[in-house]
């Protein structure tokens, strides 16, 4: 298992985890949602080949009412 | 026939046209349902919305804000609200960009102040600079300052956005000759953001010559949004019908408006 930060939320995860399968996880798979990883914007397309690590700080946002 | 002004004066942001010049924010309504219809009957096409973080797993049918306001549909701004560095500002704006497959317009604001919301100008000229290098269109919120205004505008801002009266405080034009100058020296759109309060006030920052009004707790805490809605609206082509006629001159004594001659004796 690996430890990492999701939304500033500690989660443990099985290491092969890529960040869709963490998303679909969230149920967030299917949601427009954009994803940093360590400060790094991954686009949507890199998702599943992006392998989570141990540490890894995870930020998921998504559009909310704002003025 | 009437002519219809509103088809020969469009707003042109970034290369982009459009029709109406009120742009409405989505924040503080009651529901998803009071915000479509709010925005809808607004007819507003720039909406703008915010940028946060996700629930991870606690409510997964949360209903999704891009659901009812569709970027098919509507030109979306993102905002950086409640950023305070020029960092996090950034940040948001690239994240905005993934979320809305490459979009560029965004909403700049920098806070500067919890209380009173007034932007940090000095955060606001580093992430404009960074943005726009980075590809951004910016419509920046800013002070009322003209110097500033113009500064930002030089940079390369697509929309420079003085602000009324603080966010969310529907105080009005609190300074409507500084608003004036900043009109005099500016060639890309000047666009009144926060302050709104009432239809006059939109009304009077049109007759000014703002290209357009931003508000959104104007709308979201009228006692009935819709109307509310609406009456903006009407408010700000009306202010905007007003500035092109071009008001009549100011006189310090009467003016009859009825012929003098052929009065009865």
């Amino acid at each position: 298992m690996i430890r990492l930060t999701v939304n500033g939320e500690t989660m443990q995860l099985y290491s092969t985890d890529n960040l869709k399968q963490l998303l679909e996880s969230l149920h967030l798979g299917e949601k427009r949602v954009a994803v940093e990883v360590n400060r790094e914007i991954i686009p949507q397309s890199l998702h599943q080949t992006t392998r989570i690590r141990e540490g890894d700080r995870v930020e998921i946002v998504r559009a909310i009412g704002g003025g | 026939m009437t002519p219809d002004f509103t088809l020969n004066d469009p707003l042109i942001i970034a290369d982009r046209t459009f029709t109406s010049r009120l742009m409405i924010g989505t924040g503080k309504y009651k529901d998803m349902e009071e915000t479509r219809q709010a925005i809808e009957t607004s007819g507003a096409e720039i909406v703008t919305l915010a940028v946060r973080r996700t629930n991870i797993g606690q409510n997964p049918n949360e209903p999704n804000l891009l659901d009812v306001i569709s970027p098919e549909k509507y030109c979306i701004l993102p905002n950086t609200a409640f950023c305070y560095t020029a960092e996090e500002a950034v940040r948001t704006c690239r994240l905005a960009r993934e979320l809305l497959g490459g979009h560029d317009l965004v909403k700049l604001e920098v806070l500067g102040d919890e209380k009173t919301l007034y932007p940090n100008v000095t955060e606001t000229l580093k992430a404009a600079e960074i943005l726009i290098n980075d590809g951004f269109k910016v419509m920046v919120y800013t002070s009322d300052d003209p110097l500033i205004a113009k500064r930002l505008e030089d940079m390369g801002c697509v929309a420079v956005m003085p602000l009324g009266a603080p966010i969310g405080s529907g105080l009005g034009i609190s300074n409507p000759h500084n608003i004036k100058l900043i009109l005099e020296n500016a060639q890309v759109p000047i666009i009144v953001d926060a302050g709104v309060g009432t239809p006059s006030d939109a009304t009077l920052a049109m007759e000014l010559g703002c290209a357009g009004v931003l508000m959104n707790s104007a709308v979201a805490h009228a006692q009935q949004p819709v109307l509310m809605a609406q009456a903006m609206r009407k408010a700000v082509e009306c202010g905007r019908e007003g500035y092109l006629a071009g008001r009549m001159p100011r006189k310090a004594y009467a003016s009859a408006s009825s012929p003098i001659e052929g009065t009865i004796s």
